[in-house]
């Protein structure tokens, strides 16, 4: 009985759900798009927003979709006039307390605020009043708080409290003065906060943003290339901002398997060392006590002669090859073959016992 | 891993790092994932908000020890002699699962008579736990409804490495904690693609997937694939590579993104080895300690700058995709081709994806593994064909041990190979901090890492500083019997009296100028987490 499909509709449209899903899950899955702000699949559902409001047929009211339970023939709305309106004069009252900046804001193209703001047709104009002047938080390597762009959706303090455990954020002050800051105000050090970055990956606007990739590139001017973390071996997924042939920026990559767009201090922003100037950039070979560069053609032509030649004279016992656990699998399988086949013995070994 | 291949089969973890937040009773040996591998730590703690009880193994009170249920604070290698003593308490209550054990394993009887050895008088003595403490921990986790044990290099990074994660697989066996989801053993990889690497076999005595390179039918395979005879002879370790280099036996190596004068334990005999070859060539995307040695140097290519799949710590092949050009214009797998080629064996291969297809052909545990598979999704390991799932939890019914049994494996405690005395009177333990990796060659070209955490330091208790009359910030010289470093304190109640902590990120303070020549014998894997030092301010 427990597995039993709860039948509803949405806009008209029948949808098939598991007991336990809100209304924003059967959405999602009957492939209707409902705002949100305060939402995150990596989160309990907060209800805080209240953008994701909807109509439900025999109920008065209007229910935010992240936070109710279907129920069986349930009937929902979730783009009439009246949602539609109500969702609009939120996002006006946000906007109304926003510096409304997003020539120059980081978040552009990549803002939850903006593109609401955007579909919705809303600006910042119509509740003028007393607004937030807070100074911005560049108090450290990694993260840039702007706290003028926060929209208390609480994202980034539940991200940093429920998820990852650290307590280094937490909503402060109340009312107006509310905002989500460290304890007493101090920096961030490694004495309370972690640096994973789990509280920019999950900020709708451009409250929290990455340091290091501030002012290289919008998101849609950025080449998003999907891959595998090569640090240890948990695998986490994620995106390489490529711009001018250069790594920029790390995203987070929701759908991830292993991390859903979590990641560590080192996933999120360890990447400089692909385009640090201490990199090998030529083949070097040894010539008389001195390192000269090479090409590839003499680095390989002297490779291969040498080897054969200590090879013939000395035999298969004395040549070997140690791989590489920072390597990928193909590599690891060539140098396998490499030393059975080339070397002709089994002298090979990877520091995967180290 | 070898441990776990001899008890169970595969040298793998058994289940997903998704099943986590189903625990009931977390057993963390070892491990200290909060630094070292923080996304797993992650996927604890959903278990833990969810009321899971924590029981962590650990000389060091870590970030989970100081939250668990049960910390088993034990004197640095002494392992075995602590779970053996957790399951001669399950075994005496009567808290063992005993289909199971009928069912589904073998050697009961041997593993009963040596555990009895251990009753809890003489393990407080070995490991310097309470009683109680041992058995509450055996409590809480025979009797959990789902309980996984994981684990990571504090298990296998000791001279007896591979016994102690033996030793693991007995008590998930007694227990009846494995082939099940959210239970069975995680051994957490501290690199990237160490399951990989095993997997494709560069390793002198198994060919890719762990085929075995002294059957004849396995040979007869490769022979057949790749052309030439293949030698039945078991290779060398790295290790005995470079102790017959010393010996003037060894000529010739190819290391690819490998720093072993760095990382590797007692680094002096290392470098001496690697003078002595005649022909050096290392690939790496920086110059390293290792390069230093080296004849010919060769560019590398970063993971930015490939194709390719690493295989996490669950088995889960996944693509690493090329962002940027190589910056010397060939990855690693080119250039292994080109060097083949030049050496009269011909190696072509388009892209990676075609090394893949030979793989899958080749290894049983691979086999239905495929680019374009993997395009859609990713893949655990074994998937032996094109239609196959993949798998995510290890010996449902079977252990892939000849009958299908799991082996128990009767085990003695024997100490660290090196051993506190009265000139060197510290154990030393290294390990990882969350800011660094390795050898640092990495993390350590990141300007707001170095910015954070720019140097060793020193863990070491409060009573031992006061003992030394040293304090925080103070630098000390730290030196073993092979070598001596100067360290920056930080005074914590993370290590316990007795013993001190050091990372091995830092070339200028190098850890593993102290760390011993003592290593697994089985393995070969290194004795990182204890070594007897002295610490003094001149």
């Amino acid at each position: 009985m427990s597995d039993k499909k709860l039948k509803i509709t949405i806009n008209g449209k029948k949808a098939l759900c598991g007991k336990h899903e809100t209304i924003l899950d059967a959405a999602k899955k009957a492939g209707v798009r409902i705002p949100t702000l305060c939402y995150d699949e990596r989160l309990e559902p907060y209800g805080g927003c209240r953008l994701c409001i909807v109509e439900v047929k025999d109920v008065p009211r209007p229910l935010p979709a992240c936070t109710t339970r279907v129920k069986d023939g349930m009937e929902v709305f979730t783009e009439t006039e009246e949602v539609r309106r109500l969702r609009k004069n939120v996002l006006t009252l946000l906007l109304s307390n926003h510096p409304n900046d997003c020539m120059t804001c980081e978040a552009t193209g990549n803002c939850g605020l903006q593109s609401l703001a955007y579909e919705y047709g809303v600006d910042g104009k119509r509740y003028a009043g007393e607004t937030w002047d807070l100074p911005i938080r560049d108090d450290n390597p990694f993260i840039i708080f702007e706290p003028n762009k926060c929209i208390l959706c609480g994202r980034c303090v539940r991200i940093c409290n429920d998820v990852v455990m650290a307590g280094t954020i937490e909503l402060s002050g109340r009312g107006f003065d509310s905002v989500p800051d460290t304890a007493f105000g101090k920096p961030r050090t490694l004495e309370n906060c972690e640096f994973c970055g789990q509280c920019v990956s999950t900020c709708p606007t451009g409250a929290l943003v990455d340091k290091k990739g501030r002012g290289k590139g919008r998101a849609y001017e950025m080449t998003k290339v999907k891959t595998t973390c090569s640090y240890c071996g948990t695998g986490c997924n994620f995106f390489l901002n490529v711009r001018d042939g250069k790594v920029v920026k790390v995203t987070s990559d929701f759908e991830a398997p292993v991390n859903q767009g979590n990641l560590c201090i080192k996933g999120r922003y360890g990447y400089d060392f692909i385009h640090s100037s201490e990199r090998i950039t030529s083949p070097i070979i040894k010539k008389g006590g001195r390192y000269v560069e090479a090409t590839w053609d003499e680095a390989l032509d002297l490779i291969a002669k040498r080897f054969s030649e200590v090879l013939a004279q000395h035999g298969p016992s004395s040549v070997g090859a140690f791989s590489s656990a920072r390597c990928t699998n193909e590599e690891n399988f060539l140098v396998s073959k490499l030393v059975r086949t080339v070397f002709k013995s089994n002298n090979v070994d990877c520091c995967a016992r180290v | 891993m070898a441990g776990l291949a001899t008890s169970l089969g595969a040298g793998a973890a058994t289940n997903s790092l998704a099943q986590m937040p189903d625990i009931d009773t977390i057993f963390l040996f070892g491990s200290n994932p909060t630094e070292a591998h923080p996304i797993v730590s992650i996927h604890l703690k959903k278990a833990l908000k969810k009321g899971a009880r924590l029981v962590v193994g650990d000389p060091r009170q870590t970030w989970m020890a100081k939250r668990a249920d049960v910390w088993l604070n034990l004197k640095p290698a002494t392992n075995i002699a602590l779970i053996n003593g957790i399951i001669n308490v399950i075994l005496e209550k009567g808290w063992e699962n005993k289909e199971f054990i009928n069912k589904r394993t073998e050697g009961f009887d041997e593993l009963r008579a040596k555990v009895r050895e251990y009753d809890l008088k003489t393990v407080e003595k070995i490991t310097g736990v309470s009683g109680n403490a041992i058995v509450e921990a055996a409590r809480l986790y025979s009797q959990a409804k789902n309980g996984m044990i994981v684990y990571g290099l504090g298990v296998t990074e000791h001279n007896s490495g591979t016994e102690n994660s033996m030793a693991i697989a007995n008590l998930a066996l007694v227990c009846g904690q494995i082939g099940r989801p959210s239970t069975g053993i995680m051994a957490l990889r501290g690199q990237n693609n160490v399951q990989g690497a095993s997997d494709l076999g560069p390793l002198p005595a198994t060919f890719p997937g762990y085929q075995s390179i002294t059957s004849a039918e396995a040979r007869e395979k490769f022979e057949k694939a790749w052309g030439v005879r293949m030698s039945p002879e078991i290779g060398l370790k790295s290790v005995e590579m470079l102790e017959r280099a010393c010996e003037g036996k060894f000529k010739g190596i190819f290391i690819l993104g490998e720093d072993p004068a760095q990382t590797d334990p007692n680094v002096h005999e290392v470098r001496k080895a690697l003078d002595s070859l005649e022909f050096l060539v290392v690939q790496d995307i920086f110059h390293t300690e290792t390069t230093k040695h080296a004849h010919v140097i060769l560019p590398g290519a970063s993971f930015a700058e490939k194709d390719g799949t690493f295989t996490n710590g669950e088995r889960r092949v996944q693509r690493i995709r090329k962002a940027v050009e190589p910056l010397a214009g060939r990855a690693e797998w080119q250039v292994i081709c080109e060097i083949a080629t030049r050496m009269g064996y011909p190696m072509h291969y388009t892209h990676p994806s075609e090394i893949m297809d030979e793989i899958a052909s080749l290894t049983p545990i691979y086999g239905g593994i495929s680019y374009e598979r993997l395009e859609k999704e990713s893949l655990q390991w074994p998937c032996p064909t094109k239609d196959h799932p993949g798998t995510t939890t290890l010996y449902t019914d079977l252990f892939s041990r000849p009958g299908g049994l799991a082996k128990f494996m009767a085990l003695d405690h024997k100490g660290s190979g090196e051993v506190p005395d009265s000139e060197y009177p510290y154990v030393l333990v290294t390990g990882r901090i969350r800011e660094h990796y390795n050898n640092g060659s990495m993390t350590r070209r990141s300007p707001g890492i170095m910015e954070l955490v720019p140097e060793e330091l020193l863990e070491i208790n409060a009573e031992d500083a006061v003992k030394l009359k040293i304090k925080n910030g103070d630098k000390v010289f730290v030196s073993s019997r092979r070598g001596k470093i100067r360290v920056k304190v930080r005074v914590t109640d993370r290590s316990q009296p007795g013993n001190v902590f050091l990372s091995f990120h830092f070339p200028e303070a190098l850890s593993n100028l102290l760390t011993s020549e003592h290593k697994d014998p089985i393995t070969g894997t290194p004795e990182y987490k204890a070594c007897a030092v002295k610490i003094a301010k001149k």
